[in-house]
């Protein structure tokens, strides 16, 4: 990021992509900045809107199937969010928004649905809903820097398979995740995928303040929000790990 | 799961044993009457008060009023009536958006009032247009049955318009964030005020009744003042649902509104109890469709607020929707956080700049912050956390 211009957020569609909460993983990004006196310009983009290329940071959350659909086809006639991509820029997708950035998934009544082919994942149906508490460890050699459990809400039916260019964000310890291979999310380049909902950012401050840290060009200086490590400290609690 | 609220779990216990015993006890038990359900995602409550009030005025009627909206609660408030009315009286029952398809089959020429549909209990219920999908297919297939429904809400639209006999009401819907695509063919709609419209020529019916600013104007052009004792705006668009329902069971406005006008509290909703030593109003707020008319409703600022978060079954089992709802509004009064999912809202309110304290449990002692004022503290909760503050405080004094 060049100079002391501020950090350009996009949350993409959240009209269609904010039916789990996930808008207020903007919320959470754009506070921690200017926390750290860091300048923000966050954006919401109305649906179909055309996607600015020349953003540091992309967001999108889960949605509908049919709402899914509508945001995967206008996202690929649009082409912005591909040009961020090779620019360099950040994407966090959770859910719908993380499926839609692979190769395909299940849209409207199971038909398969090309994706922006930007994540190497593949997304097919699970035989049964993924819905409660979701709890991963990361996997270390695909993001060094992230180093506490993730904790999360999934609810979906997409099972993602990820191919050779992406890496696994972490590895489940309770919950479903992808539902492959009991991996949880998808790391590739600074795309990151999940099925955390909590929102995801809210509840795993470290993965907030990593994507920041891409964005800024350095690590963040601490930040002191006792409200977090109590709900982290309570949720870690309230889930039990399965058996190794 | 329990939702009963008045007379204890026993009671839809009971409704299971009949149904255990005779799964066909609710066809027997409407056999004859004429039937009204009420649904919706927020609002079926009250509406289903309004109109059994309303339909009361004019002679005796049978109501599931202890909220107790699925299939056993139903069996039981029918079955276990409150006071034995004549066989012939008519029905009036709300119905989970979920079971309303199932519940159709006992009362296939029902007349149904359709308020709203928004995302609710993620976890538990579908999303919002599989809903809007299920209704349509279950609707087109029972040629008997008319409606009173909410021209405004397009999902409430694509499911009642199957139907032949519609009398379309615009009451409103101050949410619109879950009805952005077209339930037709899935393109973005073109909203103006309370009009909306597709591409594809699907579009808000005209509706002959409207709720204007706290009253009631009717096809031939007559307003008529609510003068609703329930507070807030959402409570104006279920008062115009039951009104135009009982108008559609044979009692007129004339008669209907009046009825309707003295009610103070549903379920314990609205009403001033003491918990705590304190004088508290006891809100019910579960999704951010509801909580978008609860700002609208809660004491101005700087007066504190007491919320309550808890995630059961009942609740849903994900809070993540508290993000949907702008607490920001809440900035410049102090919120005490408190429930079993406090840490939830503590930190949603944390990134809203809005002052709190978390409180395991406020109504033991009431931190110094929030100063006594002469009027009652409002404490908004969660379907679960609204009801353990209303069992603390003796139960719930609206009468059925």
């Amino acid at each position: 990021m060049p100079g002391d211009a501020a950090i350009r957020l996009v949350s993409i569609y959240p009209m269609l992509l904010g039916t789990y909460g996930d808008g207020g993983n903007l919320r959470v990004l754009t506070m921690r900045a200017r926390l750290r006196g860091l300048q923000v310009e966050p954006v919401e983009l109305d649906a179909g809107e055309p996607v600015p290329d020349g953003a540091d940071l992309y967001l999108l959350g889960g949605g509908e199937d049919d709402a899914q659909v509508a945001a995967a086809r206008a996202l690929r006639r649009d082409r912005g969010l591909a040009r961020a991509v090779e620019r360099g820029a950040a994407v966090f997708g959770v859910c719908a928004g993380y499926q839609l950035l692979g190769k395909e998934f299940p849209g409207s009544n199971g038909v398969l649905e090309p994706g922006l082919e930007l994540l190497d994942v593949t997304t097919g149906r699970l035989p049964k809903r993924a819905v409660g508490e979701l709890l991963a460890e990361p996997v270390s050699s695909s993001l060094v820097e992230l180093t506490q459990p993730l904790t999360g809400y999934e609810n979906h039916a997409g099972g993602t398979t990820l191919g050779a260019g992406a890496r696994p964000l972490a590895r489940v310890r309770a919950g479903v995740g992808n539902g492959v291979g009991q991996l949880e999310g998808a790391v590739q380049g600074r795309i990151v995928g999940t099925y955390l909902h909590g929102p995801g950012l809210a509840r795993n401050p470290q993965l907030a303040d990593l994507l920041l840290s891409w964005v800024v060009g350095s690590s963040l200086p601490p930040l002191d929000l006792p409200a977090v490590d109590a709900l982290r400290a309570e949720r870690l609690a309230a889930v039990k790990p399965a058996k190794e | 799961m329990s939702r009963t609220l008045r007379r204890g779990d026993g009671f839809v216990i009971g409704g299971r044993v009949v149904l255990a015993a005779c799964p066909d006890a609710l066809v027997q038990l409407l056999l004859g009457r004429r039937v009204a359900f009420v649904s919706a995602t927020n609002g079926k409550t009250t509406t289903t008060k309004l109109l059994a009030a309303a339909m009361g005025a004019a002679g005796p009627v049978l109501t599931n009023n202890s909220g107790a909206n699925m299939p056993a609660g139903l069996v039981a408030a029918l079955a276990m009536p409150a006071q034995r009315v004549a066989d012939d009286a008519p029905v009036v029952l709300e119905a989970d958006e979920t079971y309303l398809p199932g519940l159709l089959r006992a009362a296939p020429d029902a007349l149904l009032v359709l308020g709203n549909l928004s995302r609710d209990q993620l976890d538990r219920l579908s999303e919002v247009a599989m809903v809007a999908r299920r209704w349509r297919a279950t609707f087109s297939a029972m040629p008997g049955l008319t409606a009173v429904a909410n021209a405004d809400d397009p999902h409430i639209v694509w499911a009642a318009s199957v139907i032949s006999d519609v009398t379309w009401v615009s009451v409103g819907n101050a949410w619109t964030a879950d009805s952005v695509l077209c339930p037709s063919c899935g393109a973005i709609l073109r909203r103006d005020g309370r009009d909306w419209s597709c591409e594809c020529g699907f579009r808000r019916p005209s509706p002959s009744w409207i709720l204007d600013d706290g009253a009631v104007v009717d096809p031939g052009g007559a307003r008529r003042e609510l003068a609703l004792r329930l507070p807030g705006r959402a409570n104006e668009a279920n008062a115009v649902m039951a009104l135009v329902a009982a108008h559609a069971l044979g009692v007129p406005a004339e008669i209907a509104s009046p009825a309707m006008a003295p009610i103070g509290s549903v379920g314990g909703r609205y009403q001033t109890v003491t918990l705590g030593g304190r004088r508290v109003r006891l809100l019910l707020g579960k999704n951010p469709a509801g909580w978008a008319e609860m700002f609208g409703m809660l004491a101005p600022a700087p007066a504190p607020v007491v919320i309550a978060i808890n995630a059961r079954a009942a609740d849903g089992k994900d809070p993540s929707w508290l993000w949907d709802v702008p607490f920001e509004n809440l900035a410049g009064r102090l919120v005490v956080a408190t429930g079993e999912r406090r840490h939830d809202l503590a930190v949603r309110l944390a990134y809203a700049g809005v002052e709190h304290l978390t409180v395991e449990d406020p109504w033991a002692a009431m931190p110094t912050a929030i100063k006594p004022s002469g009027q009652p503290l409002d404490a908004v909760g969660t379907y679960t956390a609204f009801r353990e503050m209303l069992r603390r405080a003796g139960g719930a004094r609206d009468a059925g």
